[in-house]
This record gives structure tokens, sequence and C-alpha cells, in this order.
């Protein structure tokens, strides 16, 4: 029998509580959690080591924001798929997201149905 | 918009968080014009800066307890200072996602900032009227304070 290989999710967000909420909320069979990064330039480093293929990506955060950062994580694999979770609710943020490869966009506040359909939607995309 | 309807958009931003992230809903007392002194600052505030078509300030302040109790209603068990700041910037956080949706362009948000301590001085222009929110949650009392020109 073949196992199925699992999803690797990487979690970015400079809130401790939300990186912590994430891991906890994340109840998707098949779904491993590879790491947490406090920004986008440790979410690179975190990248390179622990080959995530989903990620869960802040934008307001320090040293690099999230946009920045998912437009260098699809330059590096194009195949990622990056949900956007932000309290940035306006439609041109979430255009811009899009725009610079993020397949999802999560508003905070959310609850953790609300997190667990986007996982979903983000690994069935 | 009025300012009554950009109170409002702040006022439900800090509503969506309890109802969302908490799970129990808070409740919004009678609004009033801090007068005479400034409005009461409690253990952590969270708060962003406006610019554009108003200046001021805007910001959620709440005693520890009631942020720890969010914590726990939130399933965590760390009530660090680092996770308390956390928490009250991630209500900001809102009010400021709120801000950008509902305001557009004529704002310009600054990413939230935190600061600790009941005897914390919140700076605003003295040609402003501080406008505060009583939020009640349980047994906890907290303010959104909506200080723009």
């Amino acid at each position: 029998m073949n196992a199925v290989r699992p999803h690797r999710l990487m979690i970015v967000d400079d809130s401790n509580i939300m990186r912590r909420k994430i891991e906890r909320s994340q109840e998707i069979p098949n779904v491993e959690i590879v790491g947490t990064a406090g920004n986008g330039r440790e979410a690179l480093e975190l990248h390179a080591s622990s080959r995530p293929t989903l990620v869960t990506m802040d934008l307001t955060m320090p040293e690099m924001d999230g946009i920045e950062c998912v437009e260098q994580l699809v330059d590096r694999d194009p195949d990622i798929r990056i949900l956007v979770i932000s309290a940035l609710a306006d439609k041109a943020t979430a255009i811009e997201a899009l725009e610079k490869g993020a397949s999802g966009f999560l508003c905070k506040p959310f609850t953790e149905r609300q997190l667990n359909d986007a996982l979903v939607k983000l690994i069935e995309s | 918009m009025s300012l009554q309807g950009e109170i409002g958009t702040f006022v439900s931003a800090v509503l969506q968080y309890f109802d969302t992230a908490v799970q129990q809903a808070a409740v919004v007392g009678t609004p009033y014009l801090a007068l005479g002194k400034p409005p009461e600052v409690f253990d952590y505030t969270g708060m962003i800066r406006v610019s554009g078509k108003r200046k001021g300030v805007v910001y959620f302040t709440a005693p520890k307890g009631m942020l720890s109790v969010m914590l726990m209603r939130m399933q965590e068990t760390d009530m660090s200072d680092a996770n308390l700041r956390d928490l009250v910037g991630e209500v900001a956080n809102t009010l400021s996602g709120n801000a950008r949706k509902d305001f557009g362009r004529n704002f310009i948000i600054s990413t939230p900032s935190v600061v600790t301590g009941s005897s914390s001085t919140i700076g605003y222009s003295p040609d402003t009227r501080p406008i505060v929110v009583p939020i009640d949650w349980r047994t906890y009392h907290a303010n959104l304070v909506v200080c723009l020109n």
C-alpha cells in the first residue's frame, strides 16, 4: 500500500498567539507542520531547510512583509500554495497578494472552522 | 462617511474580534466625550494612528485580567507579557484592517503599536475630543478610544 505524502505546512506570522492558534487549529488529515517563522526573512530561511508545500502567511510583519515573502517563495517554488491570513481586509490588498502568487486569502480574526475550510480549499486548489 | 459611521467601523472591529477570535460577545456601553481629563488607560493598549482625511489616534485599552481570560478562551496557556501585548496588538490590527476596508484611500492607517502600563500617556492633538466607547466583557471593562479631528 502506498503511503500518501503529507502536505508540509509552514506558518508565518509575527504574532506568537496567532502562530500557536494556527498550530492548534489545523485538524486536516495529512498536514504536517514543518515550522513557524516570525517574519518574511525567517520564512525564506525556513523554506530552504524544510521545503514546505503549504504556507499560511501574515502580511504586516517586521523585516520583510508578507507580500514580498510571497513573491520570493513563489519565485523559488511555483507550486507552493500560500494562504494569506491578514487583518488587512481591503480588496486592493487581497488582489495584490493574489497577483504576487498567493492562492487564497483569509481575513483575521477567523474561527477554527474558517481556517480549516480555507486550508482544505488550498490543498484542493 | 460621518464621524459616527467611522466610529461604527472601529466598534464593529472590536466586537468582531470578540465574536470570532474569543468566541464570546462583548457589549458596547454608551459612548461619551472625555472632557476635562484624558481617557483612562489600562494595562495594555493597542493603537493605530490615522492621517489623511482625518488625523488622530484610535486605541483599544484593556486590563491584564481581561486579556488573560481572553487568551484562556482562545485556548492559549501562556499568559506572558509578550502574549498579552500580542493580543492587544491583534485587536489593533483588526481596527486597522477594518479602517482600511471601510475608509479606502482617504485615510492612511499606521501599523499597530502597543504600549503597556496604566500610567501610559497616549499622545493626541489638543484640538481633538476623544470619544470613549466602553467595552464590557464578562466582568471586565475596557475602552475603545477614537480621537480624530
